[in-house]
């Protein structure tokens, strides 16, 4: 048997000798065989969230480590500053769907393989949509974005009376990131290793600028620049909103920067530089993107397979001077309201849904507002789109025990507006919901808990 | 239309004008197009790297299909070199694509001279003997040189050049050069111009903290024997001090003042790491000399005479709270300095090209200026050739290597497949581990014509044969009695040379990012050998 796979012409030559043959560096439940190659190939699916930089690399990655069910969501389309890095893409590609040409691309050189496209908003997907991958790989440049994802996975994440994770509800993600010559690629297994807001420390928000220094000390070009941007442009432009990729309004606020750096004596303001400023734009290579994508790539392996050891948990590398990698092993906030068990909320099997959520908005841990709530997929309100508010505005004064099917406690899941640094922001909630005074189900430890 | 400069923009965000500039202008070749090799042209092709020569004489095989995206079904049987040059193209058309059909190993043995065409050689998947001998070549014709090897999870990616001088080091964090407590004659006149007990509240909260720091270090010195605040006791005085001359809460000036007390802590003068160029024999110029030598001869001088101990000034001034025009004014004060020491430098240079011989014009204004500002951050990077390093490698830190033990992996998690406890994997330890096993598998291969589990049928015999040639290349060395981890010697007879994509596109990305700052000559480029352990992760750089 061993023979024949030696003289064979097999495309999986290089990684079947990591796929089928023991190791000693392995994992505890790692079974090499063709088998398990080809379950890899047919069976694991894995979504990868964005079809830029780190996307491309991944989808490519993936494809060539023997995941040959993908899926890509991306809402973007291309753009010419993206084909230094974004390979997949050619300059008559510029305007397309990035999802659809980056899976078309990997599809026409990589046989087998099958790639559906979404172009949409990761929002746009319902939430089950997430839960049919085995493994998330995220290639995101937004802090918003990962958590949203982070979120949803973790949702899916149910603990036992013990607080501990079940594991078959375990949805694990990969996450890179990349700026110039830097980057991080972890892994997160929700319940057990941090998950994103376990960390959220490690992206600090971004300084804005205070706004008497653009009004009153203007010292810097970028002060310039955002005076154009955030105060001249209104006063302008009364009722017509910024859009930073209109050329037009680009042009607009770098040639009021200019005329302001000038009247201040300030020097620097330049059209590349205003870009910069108003974009936010994060300067990314090739190389880096390559670096954190095939990190992720192996670990998505190592996850599915068990074929080595898995890393733990965050890498981070560093090459611009010399170059710098470490391993981090960053801790659970064992009370954290994503990955966590998530918040336990006692109630009377009188309280209407309507006053549930009043609940919600008073609890000092949630401040959670507009919600709209789900159990079991099932929708119990939703504030959005109209035809599905006027469908489930009756629930509101049914009591929350009866439609949760008179059980004596269950998880719900609660999207809504909390507060964050004093910003409204949109958030995913998991409530533990146990109902007081329910014959003899009530595990009195959980409840006690509250 | 500026097409190209849009499309470069957010790597022009990075390396600039000029770096873009060097890429365009350089000649790449590629040794191998393994997958390896595909992905580090890959990442500089998109960059916009002048031209490139894909070297390999291999046919593409059914087998590359799963590791190489630049090859697709339709090149089976054909020329590997080809195929992934002509698709390199496609990908930016802007790049000239080149192939020769030939084996590395061949052209290092017949055609020497080929090399010296390029600026840099790209090598993958080289065994040892031919990496030494194409290090000699391109020593001697003084091209960059790049290793780059998968090997399974595991890797190595080595630089090999005699010398890399750094001016655009572009350091992440590095100390402003401000002069807090050595201020010149103007700005210490624009500190005394500034009252710091003003009675206008919103004047006081706009005074710059670099005029009140000025101020501050000079007002502590007249009272303390010209001297500054040095022990810890004193530096809590200082920021007491400051603390008190605020008049409100809000004044973010005076909290910046205490921030950034510590600049006016630290040393005057220059630091080690400037000394220790300054005192590089190379400094000691002559007609062979290269321009940043030259530069750096110049910078000696002016350290001794007119910096009186500094180097040349940098010139920017970080934001901070400040009216604008107190701000501008200080800013020229910086700026003044600035050009005035660039003039002396520039003097400097002249006299010293004409004193060695050469044209005094031919080091350009704009890099003088370029150095003057960067002249705290040089760095100057030389790499041991790689015969050296294979031959005698850095006995001690081998040793410290094969020794260290790092309590922060005892790998719980593995399962063992022999009986005996294996030894504790350690994170030097794998590493060094890894170095060995990489350079054992190719005395192996000069053996057995095959790399040890490059079959299936060999791989039970190949074990013991991998771990005694480990064993005979380290006593060769002359480390005797270390203990290589019998689990890592069966995990490379398991990866059986096998070129993983992922692997590959991980070493290919870090080969690449080196080649660019190589380049450019911005950025600093890593020394020593970079052994990636794509086991857990725990990848090092080993300085043998
Ligand atoms: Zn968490």
């Amino acid at each position: 048997m061993a023979e024949s796979a030696a003289t064979q012409p097999s495309r999986s030559r290089d990684l079947d000798k990591l796929l089928l043959r023991p190791g000693n560096l392995v994992g505890p439940r790692f079974e090499p065989s063709a088998q398990l190659r080809d379950d890899v190939q047919n069976h694991a699916r894995v979504l990868v969230v964005g079809a830029g930089g780190l996307g491309c690399e991944l989808l490519k990655d993936l494809a060539l480590s023997g995941f040959h069910n993908l899926d890509v969501i991306d809402m973007d389309r291309i753009e010419v500053t993206n084909l230094n890095r974004q390979f997949l893409f050619r300059v008559e590609d510029v305007g397309k769907p990035k999802a659809e040409v980056a899976a078309k691309r990997v599809m026409e050189r990589i046989s087998g393989v099958n790639i559906v496209p979404h172009f949409c908003r990761i929002e746009d997907k319902d939430i089950d949509f997430y839960n049919d991958f085995m493994i998330i790989a995220l290639g995101l440049d937004s802090v918003e974005a990962r958590s949203y994802i982070n979120n949803v996975a973790c949702s899916f994440l149910e603990y036992d009376s013990d607080d501990n994770p079940l594991e078959e509800t375990i949805k694990p993600m990969v996450d890179g990131g990349t700026e110039g010559f830097k980057g991080h690629a972890r892994v997160i297994l929700p319940g057990v290793t941090p998950c994103f807001e376990c960390t959220i420390w490690l992206f600090p928000p971004q300084v804005k600028f205070p706004l008497c220094t653009l009004a009153e000390t203007p010292r810097t070009a970028a002060h310039c620049i955002e005076y154009a941007h955030l105060i001249k442009w209104n006063e302008a432009h009364g009722g017509t909103a910024f859009d930073p990729d209109n050329p037009q309004h680009m042009k607009w606020v770098y040639d009021e920067a200019a005329k302001r750096a000038e009247l201040f004596g300030i020097p620097g303001v330049t059209y590349s530089f205003t870009q910069g400023v108003v974009k936010n734009i994060i300067p990314a290579i090739a190389s880096t993107n390559a670096i954190i994508s095939a990190a992720c790539t192996l670990e998505t392996l190592k996850i599915a397979t068990e074929c080595s050891k898995t890393m733990s948990n965050y890498l981070t590398y560093n090459g611009s001077e010399g170059l710098h990698t470490k391993v981090a092993e960053f801790e659970r906030d064992k009370d954290c309201l994503v990955c966590g068990p998530g918040v336990l909320i006692e109630v009377d099997t009188s309280v209407t849904l309507q006053k549930f959520m009043n609940l919600l908005e008073e609890h000092p841990k949630l401040q959670l507002t507009k919600a709209s709530i789900t159990h079991r997929g099932k929708n119990l309100y939703m504030q959005a789109p109209p035809v599905l508010e006027e469908m489930t505005r009756s629930n509101l004064c049914l009591p929350l025990f009866e439609l949760m099917g008179k059980l004596s406690k269950d998880v719900i899941h609660v999207n809504g507006m909390t507060n964050k640094n004093n910003q409204k922001v949109s958030c995913l909630r998991k409530l533990r919901v146990t109902f007081k005074g329910v014959d003899g189900v009530t595990d009195m430890d959980t409840a006690g808990g509250a | 239309m500026a097409e190209p400069k849009v499309k470069y923009d957010r790597q022009l965000r990075i390396w600039g004008e000029q770096g873009q500039a060097a890429l365009e202008k350089s000649s790449i070749c590629l040794l191998n197009c393994g997958p390896t090799g595909s992905e580090t042209l890959k990442n500089l092709v998109l960059g916009g790297i002048g031209s490139i020569t894909v070297v390999d004489g291999s046919k593409v095989e059914v087998g590359d299909l799963g590791n190489n995206f630049l090859v697709d079904e339709s090149s089976v049987g054909q020329s590997k070199a080809k195929c992934v040059s002509s698709f390199l193209q496609e990908l930016n058309d802007s790049v000239k694509a080149k192939f020769v059909e030939e084996y590395p190993e061949a052209l290092i043995e017949t055609n020497p001279s080929f090399f010296s065409q390029f600026t840099l050689v790209i090598a993958t998947q080289l065994v040892e003997s031919s990496m030494i001998k194409l290090d000699r070549i391109c020593r001697e014709a003084n091209v960059i040189l790049i290793f780059a090897r998968s090997y399974g999870l595991t890797g190595f990616v080595r630089i090999s050049l005699k010398e890399h001088t750094v001016i655009e080091s572009k350091p992440e964090h590095f100390l402003d050069d401000l002069r807090l407590n050595n201020p010149w004659l103007e700005l210490k006149s624009f500190a005394d111009s500034i009252d710091l007990t003003v009675q206008d509240p919103v004047a006081h909260k706009h005074i710059p903290y670099v005029v009140i720091l000025v101020k501050m270090a000079d007002e502590w010195a007249k009272s303390h024997g010209g001297k500054l605040p040095s022990t810890r006791e004193q530096k809590k005085e200082f920021k007491d001090l400051l603390k008190a001359r605020m008049v409100s809460q809000d004044e973010d000036n005076y909290k910046e003042a205490i921030e950034a007390s510590f600049k006016v802590f630290a040393p005057r003068g220059i630091s080690l790491d400037l000394q220790r160029i300054l005192n590089d024999s190379s400094s000691e110029v002559d007609s062979n000399s290269s321009d940043f030598w030259v530069l750096v001869a110049a910078l000696k001088e002016f350290i001794a005479n007119e910096g009186g101990g500094e180097a040349p000034l940098e010139g920017s001034i970080p934001d901070m709270t400040s009216s604008t025009e107190q701000y501008i004014n200080l800013q020229n004060i910086y700026l003044a300095k600035a050009e005035a020491d660039f003039l002396v430098m520039e003097q400097l240079v002249r006299s010293i090209l004409k004193k060695i011989g050469r044209d005094s014009n031919s080091i350009p204004k704009a890099t003088i200026r370029s150095f003057c500002k960067n002249a705290r951050k040089l760095r100057v990077c030389r790499y041991r050739s790689i015969e050296d390093e294979f031959n005698s490698p850095n006995l001690p830190e081998l040793q410290k290597y094969l020794t260290d033990e790092d309590s922060s992996s005892g790998g719980a998690t593995f399962v063992g497949r022999g009986a005996m406890a294996p030894p504790k994997p350690l994170n030097f330890h794998i590493a060094v581990g890894i170095y060995i096993l990489l350079r054992a598998v190719d005395r192996f291969a000069a053996n057995y014509n095959s790399f040890p589990g490059q079959f299936d049928s060999a791989t039970d015999e190949d074990i013991p044969r991998l771990k005694s040639a480990a064993i005979s290349l380290l006593s060769d060395l002359g480390c005797n009695g270390t203990a290589l981890a019998e689990d890592l010697i069966n995990e490379m007879c398991r990866f059986g040379a096998a070129e993983l994509h992922a692997v590959a596109a991980l070493v290919g990305g870090i080969a690449s990012q080196e080649v660019i700052k190589l380049i450019t000559r911005q950025f600093v480029p890593m020394s020593g050998t970079y052994i990636f352990n794509g086991i857990d992760h725990k990848s090092q750089l080993l300085s043998l």
